[in-house]
This record gives C-alpha cells, structure tokens and sequence, in this order.
C-alpha cells in the first residue's frame, strides 16, 4: 500500500507548490492524476518517486517512509530519457547492473519482446522513433518489477495514434504484474482509459480537489457512453477546481474540443 | 621564410584527421574511401612541386628556403645518421611525461569542480587567474626551481596541457543534461556509480576534444621549452639551423612536428572511435558518405 500522509511541498524560492495531499493508493490500483498546469501534479510524483523530498508529511510504501528513490518504485518521464551512449538492450537492463549476466539479459530480452521492439536491441537509441523510445523507457522501468510505477506525463509528447496505441499496451504491460500505476497526465481521455481513480487537483497551492471512481470495465471502449459520462464528470471538476464555475456543466461540459484538456 | 612552412604544414594537419575519421566510417566503394584522404594532399604536393621547379628554372636561388628535394635529402641525411630519431625520440617523451601528468591533474581538478560546486567555488578563481598568466612567463621561474634540464620543461607541457583539459572537464561535467543524471538518481546511483554510469560516458566527447587541444598545446610548449636551453630534442635542430644557417634543417625539424604532432591527434581520436559510435552529430554524416 502506497500513502501520502499529508505531503507539503515549499521550494526554497518560497512556491508552495503543494499543500496536505492525502492520498492512499492500494496496490495494483492505477491512479490517474489531473490538473491545470502549475497544480503540483509533477511535484507530487516527484515526492512519490523520491527525486524530491516533501518539505513535511510522508509519503510511505508498505509503512517504509520514501525519502530518496526507491527499489519497488519505477518512473517513466514525460520524455525517454534514454542513455544515448547505451544500446537499447543495456538502456533496459540499466536497472538491472546487481543481476548475473545471464539473468539480467534474459530479462532485457523479454522485456524487448513484451513491448514490441525484441529486433532492436542492439540499435542505438537515436535510432528509434518516439514512439519506439518511449516503450523503451517503460520496458526499463518496469524491468527490475517495481511495486509502484510512475509516469508523469509519459505519452504528451506522442501523436494521438501512436498515444492511444501505447495506453492500451501499457495496460497490457500491467496487466502481467499489476503494479500500482500513478499516471499524471493532462489528457482527460487518457486518465478515463486508464485510471481506476482520477484524482483533480487544483492549483496554488497543489491540493487534491475531487477524487472520481472510474470503474468502468476493461478494456475500455473510447467511444462508449458509459465513458463519455465519467469523462464529463472529470472535465467538470477540472473546471471547477479552476473556479470556472457552472456554465460549463449546463452546456455540455465536454465538447469534442475538450478531449485534449491542457 | 616564415609563409613557406605554413604552405607545407597547415594543409597537412587540417586534411588529414577528416580523412582518417572517414576512411573507417564509410562502407561504400573501397575506392572512392581511399582517394579521399588524397584530395587533402593536392594543395602541398603541387606548391611543393611548383617551388621546386622555381628553383631549378632559377627564379629563384632556394637558398633561404629550400626546394623540397633539398628539404627531403636533409631528412633523410638526418635519419641515417640515428639523429632524427634521437631528437624525435627525446621530444616525444617530453611531450608524453608533460601530457600524462596535465591530463591526470587536469581531469582529476576538471572532474571535482564540475561535480562539486563548493569546490569550484573555492578553486576556479584561483585556476583561472592563473590561466591568465601565458605559460611561457613560467618558464624562468620553472628554471630557477626546477634546474635546465627534463624537470622544467616537462612541468612547463603539463601546465599547458593542464588548462585545456581541466576547462573541457568542467565545463563538460556541468553541461551534462540534468534529466539523464535524474535517470542516475532514480536508478540510485550516487557518488562514483553516478560518476562512472552516466557522467563520464556522457562527458567523453568533450573529454577527447579536450585532450586533443591539451596535446596541440603540448605540442607548442614542447618547443617553447626546447628553445630554452637543451641538447636535444626537435626544437633544439631548429634553434641550431637558426644558429647554423639551415635552413633546410629548420623546415625538416618543422615536418617532423606536423607528422609527429598528426600521429599522436590520430592516435586519440582512432582510441576514442569505439567509445563514440552512439553519437547523433552532424558530423557523422558528413563522415559516412
């Protein structure tokens, strides 16, 4: 079980970025977290991931308090990251440098193979697509099975196929292990196609500002109803954490335009 | 008889490193590959042959600058006697015990000020006003401490060396992408592991850059040295073709550095190769095709 016990952030430039977030995460369970940009979503996974640490609560694992990164706690980034002097093959197994050859290449290799890319192990990583780059990084975090994955913002720098592509396959990607997955993102159909829960949060300082169930069966039909209405319940609460009170929620919170919510 | 050395040598130690780098690079046609690095030797050869029939259709006498048949004859007058090799051999290890000891100065200093910015703080004022001084005024002051003979002119290379390679590194280390250490740090790595896995293989192209211009200096203070007071090595046959009046010993001296001064460039850049291939540069593409 992951905890945020409330989690307080102050940079040393005095932005509070966030303020007393609580939130439990059981495991397995895959959280999508939304927000108008400066809300805090990124520190927040940051806090979780232990690049940066909470300036008061405590963000815990299975009751081990988080305060520098963590074994059982993978994150993919907005971009791949990935180590350009290494081949894709090593960029995988990074992770995995305690392991005896054999066993980590093993591992590497089926780790290739489950994303796709088993015949471009011993590309560079300029050789790839974004695409392509991109499930690199989640084959890299997800190697070393980690009990809790982050990724923070993981496909908004993809066009929309390839981003619809590569959600379904990271569900297919959980789906053998079933992490905990904590997913920010600013696309509402994204955190409605994965999420068990989405969380809203509001901006200044980072606060948590609705919690919405989604649980909608999976795989998850995009063009469904059923999704329709918990995206518009999503799309009203960003609106409302952003005091751009009822008028939306009378003229049809979602339009078409509003799938891509920035 | 200042203009003419640089005909000779500045087309020969431009052309060539591109030419090495491609030969190796390319896998087309063996041919085309091999008749690269020829194009490079175009301008010197025909300078070198117009001078020459200048001097045996007599426009000129050649005597204070000789024609090449001369300038090789000189050479090869030199190799015979075991003196080339003597000089080539002592300057050699002059400028290989100077760079050794700047390089591992440099990079140690380079690495630690890059990494720590209290110790930069505390030292890189201090490197670099010292940086300000041209190396050359030194060298009084190296004699007086350290004596005429290796001592001061070896120190002498390994300050020159020093400063390029203690800048590449530090510069290099801070220009790192701070989201690949970040990848570091969430793969918990720390101190040397960070520094062996991500900081160093991603510094090593500045790093070779830096040591071929630590080298180049080398190179130009091991003359510098040469000048002042010794018995041998090739800054010595060119202060005694000066003293002499050889001119043709002078120019010989003068290719000797080129040829050696390109094998030892070569040398770093055909060592670095297999480390480098991963990198996306507009450069490789001009090498492959």
């Amino acid at each position: 079980m992951l905890s945020l016990d409330r989690v307080c952030k102050t940079y040393p430039n005095g932005v509070h970025a966030l303020d007393a977030v609580s939130i439990d995460v059981a495991p397995g369970e895959i959280v999508a977290i939304v927000g108008g940009s400066g809300c805090g979503k990124s520190t927040l996974l940051r806090a979780v991931g232990g690049l940066d640490i909470a300036s008061n609560g405590t963000v815990s694992l299975d009751g081990v308090t988080i305060r520098a990164p963590h074994e059982k706690i993978g994150i993919v980034f907005q971009e791949p990251r990935l180590l350009p002097w290494l081949s894709v093959a090593d960029n995988v197994g990074f992770g995995l440098d305690h392991l005896p050859k054999a066993e980590r290449e093993a591992r590497v290799r089926e780790a290739l193979a489950r994303v796709g890319l088993g015949d471009k192990a011993q590309v560079w990583p300029r050789e790839l697509s974004g695409g392509q780059a991109q499930r690199v990084a989640i084959a890299r975090a997800l190697v070393p099975q980690p009990q809790v994955l982050l990724l923070d913002e993981p496909f908004s720098a993809l066009d929309a196929f390839t981003r619809a592509d590569l959600q379904d396959h990271l569900l297919d990607l959980w789906a053998d292990r079933k992490p905990t997955l904590i997913l920010v993102t600013h696309d509402v159909d994204e955190a409605v196609v994965l999420a068990d829960r989405v969380m809203v949060m509001r901006p200044r300082p980072g606060r948590i500002f609705a919690e919405i169930a989604c649980d909608l069966p999976r795989p998850r039909d995009r063009q469904s109803a059923a999704f329709d209405v918990v995206k518009r319940q999503v799309l009203a609460a960003l609106d409302r954490s952003l005091n751009r009170q009822a008028e939306t929620q009378q003229q049809t919170s979602a339009e078409a335009g509003a799938a891509m919510w920035w | 008889m200042s203009s003419a050395p640089m005909t000779l040598t500045a087309p020969n130690g431009t052309s060539v490193p591109v030419a090495g780098s491609s030969a190796r690079g390319g896998t087309r046609a063996g041919l085309i590959r091999w008749s690269r690095p020829l194009l490079g030797l175009l301008v010197p050869v025909v300078l070198a042959l117009g001078w020459e029939f200048a001097v045996y259709a007599g426009l000129s006498n050649g005597r204070l600058l000789p024609p090449p048949s001369v300038i090789l004859q000189t050479l090869a007058d030199l190799a015979a006697t075991g003196e080339l090799w003597r000089h080539s051999l002592t300057t050699v290890v002059r400028v290989l015990v100077g760079f050794g000891i700047g390089v591992i100065v440099g990079t140690v200093l380079g690495a630690i000020a890059g990494y720590s910015a209290l110790t930069r703080r505390l030292l890189d004022p201090t490197l670099q006003a010292l940086r300000a001084i041209p190396s050359i005024a030194w060298v009084p002051l190296f004699i007086l401490w350290l004596g005429i003979f290796e001592a001061s002119k070896v120190t002498l290379i390994a300050v020159g060396v020093f400063f390029p390679v203690y800048l590449g590194v530090m510069g290099a280390i801070m220009s790192v992408d701070r989201k690949i250490v970040e990848v570091g740090r969430a793969f918990r790595l720390s101190g040397l592991a960070l520094v062996r896995r991500i900081l160093l293989p991603a510094v090593l192209p500045s790093y070779i850059v830096a040591l071929r211009s630590g080298l180049g200096l080398g190179w130009m203070f091991v003359v510098a040295a040469e000048f002042l007071g010794a018995s041998e090595g090739l800054g010595y046959l060119l202060i005694d073709g000066q003293q002499l009046g050889k001119p043709a010993q002078i120019v010989a001296a003068i290719i000797t550095f080129a040829i050696l001064g390109k094998i030892a460039d070569g040398l770093i850049v055909l060592a670095a190769a297999p480390f480098l291939r991963w990198e996306d540069r507009f450069g490789a593409r001009a090498d492959a095709n």
